[in-house]
């Protein structure tokens, strides 16, 4: 078990003694999204730009048209929204080769409750063009993706979390921007499932296999691009899907799987999520079961659309 | 350097005529803040930047950003006087298919490097690019020019921060402050003023100037390079439409372009009798 924020932090670290272009920005929260630990290594590219975000985007935007490869970092709620229209302008327009790597997304935040819980960051991230949307499951994907995120030339906006979440990669875990992975087999249904909630599609396929239930589970780790040749064969070869995220249902993983199956391939569907309303207080593990993102909800969500197949 | 002087002046008359003609092709943009800022491109693209059109991708080059990038006609008529283009795609501006795109657009135009045009977001760009080059030990400078009106922006202030907490002295602001933007005058719509008091107090340096006096531009240009320490604002009071009298100080000529009937006079005001 290790938080996703974490991982950036070491591979972020580790890259920066790789490659003397990597700088990084952060505003005011370089202990919480874990680039201190970039910054104590390599003082002179590590830029505090305060309560700013607005400002840091287009410092990062700038810091990209002179030869550098700028990441930003600061919680999802501020990163994609008060810096939305920079992102679009400065770095998405022009393609710039800025890396937006979020943490504290989705209602895992905790105590700090809806303010501070992103919930619609993917959304609007990937409706911008030339975007990338990034949201490893564990802490390897995500040192595999900053990897591939950096080695990638142009916009990136990648989705961490908070808390400490379960391995589902192996160590050593190759990232590829724009694949998923079928992390578990299956026949009878197809769990299309992005960061924290692949765990518990994990979780929930064990269980349903105990009730002679084949679920597969395809984690998503790029949103955008959508792999959408592992989307069709899960919907073609299962015929049920079930899409999960710490996220909106509105935009997020199930409505970029819902856009695609409905125009090629129209599929029993259900997307797992938050359903369009705001987070809220509380501990992190009372709040996924208060939103029903948990092994529990998916299992009961299976069982209805093989039922419906029939 | 009186020479020097009339020929900067020379040009941005040749400049101003550009941006006429340009415009009145185009039927489609903006004069009046194209002919206030023109004098101070011309400036930093004849006498101040280092810049090698025959190849826009140099190291060696200062950097520009028009953070006022709906003055884009200013900028792409130096860009062609330079060679960057040939003038002939001056004729295309905003057209489908052309690359002198409304607002300056990095990914098609040669010479531009950022993308601008949502106002209030060249100045953070012009930080980074000034954060970069000193990083790597560069003696390039960088220049943005912002409007006034633009100064309404909450995020020129945090780049304003910004760049004077990085001590960002290869950083230089000129301040268009024709007093004019689309809903009126500056002071009734929203009051900057007084924008060198606000960039003093957030610890620029700060040099006020004619922004139509080329001498006073040119000397404030390399007042700001000699300047250690801090970026530099140069709040350079300007006049929207300058050089035709139709237009000048008429927020109506904002957005708006010559017409059949007014390009002959707008011509004759600029001395030119083709």
């Amino acid at each position: 078990m290790i938080a996703t924020r974490d991982a950036y932090g070491e591979a972020l670290a580790e890259l920066g003694g790789e490659n003397d272009k990597i700088v990084v920005l952060d505003a005011d929260l370089s202990g919480s999204t874990k680039t201190g630990v970039f910054a104590k290594k390599f003082p002179n590219r590590f830029f505090n730009m305060g309560i700013a975000e607005a400002n840091m985007v287009g410092t990062a935007a700038g810091l990209a048209a002179v030869g550098k490869v700028p990441f930003l970092s600061t919680f999802a709620i501020f990163a994609a929204g008060r810096g939305w229209e920079q992102i679009r302008q400065s770095v998405a327009y022009p393609k710039a080769n800025v890396k937006i790597v979020a943490t504290h997304g989705g209602v895992t935040v905790g105590e700090d409750g809806g303010s501070h819980q992103s919930v619609e960051d993917v959304a609007i991230m990937r409706a911008i063009p030339n975007m990338t949307v990034i949201v490893p499951a564990d802490g390897e994907e995500t040192k595999g993706a900053i990897r591939a995120v950096a080695a990638y030339k142009g916009p990136v906006y990648v989705r961490l979390g908070r808390n400490k979440v379960p391995s589902v990669f192996p160590a050593g875990h190759k990232f590829e921007i724009g694949k998923g992975v079928v992390v578990v087999p299956g026949t009878d249904l197809t769990f299309i499932t992005t960061g924290l909630m692949t765990a518990a599609a994990v979780t929930a396929a064990e269980k349903l296999k105990a009730e002679g239930i084949s679920a597969r589970v395809l984690h998503i780790g790029t949103i955008k691009p959508l792999d959408k040749e592992l989307v069709l064969q899960a919907a073609e070869e299962t015929g049920a899907i079930v899409t999960a995220e710490e996220h909106s249902v509105v935009g997020g993983l199930g409505g970029a799987v819902a856009e695609y199956l409905a125009e090629t391939c129209p599929t029993l569907m259900k997307r797992v999520g938050v359903y369009d309303r705001f987070g809220t207080s509380g501990k992190s593990d009372e709040l996924l079961k208060y939103f029903g993102l948990n092994a529990e909800t998916l299992i009961e969500e299976a069982r209805e659309i093989v039922s419906r197949k029939k | 350097m009186k020479e020097k002087i009339a020929d900067l002046e020379e040009k941005a008359r040749r400049l101003r005529v550009a941006i006429v003609k340009t415009l009145h092709k185009s039927q489609s943009g903006h004069t009046g803040g194209s002919l206030s800022a023109i004098d101070m491109v011309c400036a930093l693209y004849f006498h101040k930047m280092r810049h090698n059109p025959v190849d826009p991708a140099w190291e060696g080059r200062d950097r520009f950003v028009l953070s006022k990038g709906h003055a884009a006609p200013a900028l792409y008529v130096t860009l062609a006087e330079c060679g960057y283009f040939p003038a002939e795609d001056l004729m295309m501006l905003r057209r489908l298919g052309s690359h002198l795109q409304g607002h300056p657009d990095s990914k098609g135009t040669p010479g531009v490097d950022v993308c601008t045009g949502s106002l209030g977001q060249g100045l953070s760009m012009a930080n980074g690019m000034a954060l970069g080059l000193k990083l790597d030990g560069k003696e390039n400078r960088v220049y943005a020019v912002l409007g006034d009106g633009e100064l309404q922006e909450g995020q020129i202030w945090e780049a304003a921060m910004a760049a004077a907490h990085y001590k960002s002295d290869n950083l230089c602001a000129l301040i268009d402050s024709n007093g004019l933007q689309i809903d009126g005058d500056v002071a009734k719509v929203m009051n900057v003023s007084s924008i060198a008091d606000k960039f003093k107090a957030f610890g620029w340096n700060v040099i006020e100037i004619d922004g139509h006096d080329m001498a006073q531009i040119v000397a404030a240009l390399d007042e700001a390079e000699a300047h250690k320490g801090a970026p530099t604002a140069i709040v350079a009071k300007t006049v929207k439409g300058k050089g035709v009298h139709l237009f000048e100080n008429k927020a109506s000529y904002h957005g708006v372009t010559p017409n059949d009937d007014e390009l002959p006079e707008a011509l004759r005001c600029l001395g030119c009798c083709d």
